[in-house]
C-alpha cells in the first residue's frame, strides 16, 4: 500500500507543478494511523500530510459537487466504489464532469478500526497486511488480527470495478472474491413479518437523528433536504415515539431506491452501528428482480428502471405477491 | 470503603430498583447506552464510553413541555412534566460526571431550567472510575482525575469486586439502602489500581494538550484564523459530535398539532445543523466552516469567558471516535493551539 501511496503522491506533485490541475481531492494524516480525513491539497507543500492507506474508506464523490464548481480543474482519487457515485452524480447534472480529472487508485478493502478495537487491541500505531492475515502494532505488542473480520461491512461483499477513470494507479491485481452481497438480505427475507419488524425495531430505536447516513450519502444530494426545511410541514428533530424514526430511514430509501449504489457510506459513519445499508440492499434487490439486473453508477447517463417506463413494468400487484423475490 | 463480588452486581442493582429506578450503561443491539435496568438486561458497566452520554437522564433527546387546550376565547396550558420519581445514575465516568457540571451552570443558573432541575434533583450518581483508558481519551487535559471521579458514590472495578466509596448525603442514604450487600475491604485495591491508572492516563497522546491558547482574550485572533476553513472542510454537517458529545446543551422548542391540542415539545438541536440560526430575517450562519468554527469556539472560548475558565469540553473522546470524517476537537487544539501543541 505504500508504494500506491507514494505513486499517488508524485503524480499529484506533478499535477500541481504542472498546472494541469488546480487542486486535488485525496485524504490528509490524522492523529493515528487510522484516523484520515477527505482533503484538498493546493500547493505542492500541503502534500506531505497526503496518505493513502488501509483506513482511507471515505468516499470522495460527493464533496465534488461542490469542488467541481469552482474555477480551475481539479484531480480526485477514487476508489472502485467511489466512481459508482460519481457516475450517479455526473448523471444526476451535480458534478460538473468537464471540470473533473479521475485518477483511479487500487483498494484492497478498508478497515473499520471500531472492528479492531474490538478485538481488544488499542494504542494502534499500524497495521501491516500479509494477504489474509493483518499484523497490528500497539504500544502493548503486536497482535495479528484476520482480515475478513476486521473490514469495514462495505467492503465485505465489494466486488467493484473501475467504472470510471482519466488514468489510473493500480500496482496490485485484487483477488477475484465469489460472495453474495444479498446474502443478509435473504435472512431478513426468511423471517417472518412480525421477526423482521422485531429486527428494525430493535434496530432502529438506536437512531440519533444526528443525520450522518444522509449526509455522507452521495445519493442524498438535494440542496434543501424535506427534513431540514422549517416551511415543509415535515422538518422535524424529534421523534414522537422511539421507533418513529424508521420513517425517516424507510422515506429515505424510497427516496434513494434505483439510485444507490450501494457505497455503503451509511452504515459506516452510523454512530449506533445500525445496518441502514440493508435497507437500501433490498431494494436493489428487489429492481433486480422486477426490472432486470441494474446497478446504479456503472453509467454517467441513460435511463434507469424506476425512471422510464416500459410496457413490461411490474404491476403493484407482482410486488404485493412478493414475485420481486 | 466497602466492596461487593462482582459476580453479585446484580442482586445490587435488582436491590436499587426496589425503590428506585436505576439508569445504567446496558447493551441493546449490539450498542451500550444508558437505559433502565431490568431483570435480564445486558448490563455492561465495563463499557469505556456509552455513545451517547448520560447527560439525556437530564436533558432527554424530546421531551414534551406543554398543552394549549382552546376553547372559544378560552386558552388553557397544561403543564405535561411527569413526577419524578427518584432514580440512581450508574457507572457514570470521570469525563461524564464534569460534564454534569457544565449543563448545570447552564440550566441551573437564573432563570432556572426546572425540567432539568428536577431531574437532576431525583437523581444519585455513582461514579465509576476508569481504569482501562483509550488513546482518543484526553480528560488529564482538563484536569479531570479519571481514576477517583466525584460523584454522590464512587466506585471502582477489578476482576473481583465493585469498590464503594459514599462522598454525600445522597450517597450515604443509597449506601445504607444496599447496606446488606457490602463488605468492609478494598483500601489497598483501590489505591493500587489508581496509581496503575494514572501510569497509563499519562502515556495518553493527548494527555498533555495545551490548551494556554484558549483565552477569552484570544477571542478575535482565534475566529480569524484562515485555518478553519481548511479544517471543516470535510465536515459533512452531520451532528453526530453534537449528540454523543456529553456538555452540547442546545435545544429547539417547536409546537406540534395534535388532535387534543397543541404541544410544545423541546428537542436537541446541534450548531452543525444548516437551520440552527434561521431567525425571521435570515440566517447568521451561512456556511459549514461557520458553524463549525461555532461549535469549538463554544467549547474552548466562550463557555469558558462566561464561566470562570471552565472548558465545556471533558475530553472523553466521543467525537474522536464518532466523527464519520475524523474531524474533531483535539485536531483543532493541535492546529491553533500554539507550539506546544506541536
Amino acid at each position: 500500500m505504500k508504494d500506491v501511496e507514494m505513486k499517488m503522491k508524485e503524480r499529484a506533485k506533478q499535477l500541481l507543478e504542472s498546472g494541469e490541475v488546480a487542486r486535488v481531492v485525496g485524504w490528509k494524516k490524522g492523529d493515528f494511523c487510522y484516523d484520515p480525513s477527505p482533503a484538498t491539497f493546493e500547493t505542492v507543500e500541503e502534500l506531505d500530510n497526503f496518505v493513502y492507506d488501509y483506513f482511507c474508506g471515505a468516499n470522495l464523490s460527493k464533496y465534488l459537487i461542490q469542488i467541481s464548481k469552482k474555477e480551475g480543474k481539479t484531480a480526485v482519487f477514487l476508489k472502485p466504489c467511489d466512481t459508482y457515485s460519481f457516475n450517479q452524480l455526473v448523471k444526476e447534472h451535480r458534478i460538473n464532469r468537464e471540470n473533473v480529472y479521475v485518477i483511479a487508485v487500487e483498494c484492497m478493502a478498508k478497515f473499520d478500526i471500531e472492528k479492531i478495537k474490538e478485538k481488544g487491541v488499542s494504542q494502534i500505531t499500524g497495521v501491516e497486511v500479509k494477504d489474509k492475515d493483518v499484523k497490528v502494532s500497539s504500544l502493548y505488542g503486536e497482535t495479528t488480527l484476520y482480515k475478513p473480520e476486521i473490514l469495514l461491512t462495505k467492503c465485505e461483499t465489494c466486488q467493484k470495478t473501475h467504472q470510471v477513470k482519466d488514468e489510473e494507479i493500480i500496482l496490485h491485481e485484487r483477488p477475484e472474491r465469489d460472495v453474495d452481497r444479498f446474502a443478509e438480505v435473504k435472512k431478513l427475507e426468511a423471517m417472518t413479518e412480525d421477526e423482521r419488524f422485531a429486527f428494525w425495531k430493535e434496530q432502529l430505536s438506536k437512531c440519533i437523528r444526528c443525520n450522518a447516513c444522509r449526509n455522507v450519502c452521495p445519493a442524498c444530494s438535494c440542496v434543501k433536504c424535506v427534513f431540514d426545511n422549517p416551511a415543509s410541514g415535515v422538518a422535524a428533530k424529534a421523534n414522537d415515539s422511539e421507533f418513529e424514526e424508521k420513517l425517516f430511514h424507510v422515506i429515505r430509501a424510497f427516496h434513494v431506491a434505483g439510485r444507490c449504489t450501494d457505497c455503503g457510506e451509511c452504515s459506516r459513519v452510523c454512530p449506533q452501528h445500525i445496518p441502514l445499508h440493508l435497507l437500501n440492499r433490498k431494494f436493489i434487490k428487489d429492481i433486480d428482480g422486477l426490472y432486470g439486473e441494474f446497478q446504479a453508477g456503472e453509467e454517467a447517463e441513460g435511463k434507469t428502471p424506476l425512471t422510464s417506463y416500459t410496457e413490461g413494468d411490474a404491476e403493484p400487484n407482482d410486488v404485493l405477491n412478493g414475485e420481486a423475490k | 470503603m466497602l466492596k461487593i463480588a462482582k459476580n453479585k452486581l446484580n442482586d445490587l442493582y435488582a436491590k436499587i430498583n426496589e425503590t428506585m429506578g436505576l439508569f445504567i450503561p446496558i447493551k441493546k443491539a449490539g450498542e451500550v447506552n444508558y437505559h433502565v435496568w431490568g431483570e435480564g438486561k445486558e448490563v455492561s458497566i465495563e463499557t469505556l464510553k456509552t455513545v451517547k452520554s448520560p447527560k439525556n437522564m437530564f436533558f432527554p433527546q424530546t421531551e414534551n413541555m406543554m398543552k394549549f387546550k382552546t376553547e372559544g376565547k378560552n386558552l388553557e396550558i397544561i403543564d405535561l412534566r411527569d413526577e419524578k420519581r427518584p432514580f440512581v445514575l450508574f457507572g457514570v465516568r470521570a469525563c461524564d460526571y464534569k460534564a454534569i457540571e457544565v449543563l448545570d451552570k447552564v440550566f441551573l443558573a437564573d432563570p432556572v431550567d426546572s425540567f432539568y432541575q428536577s431531574r437532576r434533583a431525583a437523581t444519585t450518581i455513582v461514579t465509576l472510575a476508569c481504569s482501562r483508558p483509550e488513546e482518543g481519551c484526553f480528560c488529564k487535559a482538563f484536569g479531570i482525575d479519571a481514576t477517583a471521579p466525584q460523584g454522590d458514590v464512587t466506585t471502582w472495578l477489578d476482576e473481583e469486586y465493585l469498590y464503594w466509596q459514599a462522598n454525600t448525603e445522597k450517597g450515604e442514604t443509597l449506601t445504607k439502602l444496599v447496606q446488606e450487600l457490602l463488605e468492609e475491604g478494598g483500601e489497598t485495591e483501590v489505591a493500587a489500581q489508581k496509581e496503575a491508572t494514572a501510569v497509563i492516563i499519562d502515556k495518553l497522546p493527548f494527555s498533555n494538550l495545551n490548551l494556554d491558547k484558549f483565552k477569552p482574550e484570544n477571542l478575535n485572533e482565534l475566529f480569524d484564523s484562515p485555518k478553519w476553513e481548511e479544517m471543516s472542510e470535510a465536515c459533512l454537517g452531520c451532528g453526530t459530535c453534537t449528540f454523543v458529545c456529553p456538555t452540547c446543551q442546545c435545544f429547539d422548542i417547536r409546537d406540534f398539532k395534535t388532535n387534543e391540542g397543541v404541544v410544545r415539545y423541546r428537542c436537541w438541536d446541534s450548531c452543525m445543523y444548516s437551520d440552527f440560526t434561521l431567525m425571521a430575517h435570515g440566517n447568521s450562519r451561512t456556511t459549514q466552516m461557520q458553524r463549525f468554527r461555532q461549535r469549538f469556539m463554544h467549547k474552548l472560548v466562550y463557555y469558558p469567558s462566561q464561566n470562570d475558565g471552565l472548558y465545556s469540553c471533558v475530553g472523553c473522546g466521543r467525537c474522536v471516535n464518532k466523527c464519520p470524517q475524523h474531524l474533531n476537537i483535539v485536531k483543532v487544539v493541535k492546529e491553533l493551539g500554539g507550539k506546544e501543541n506541536d
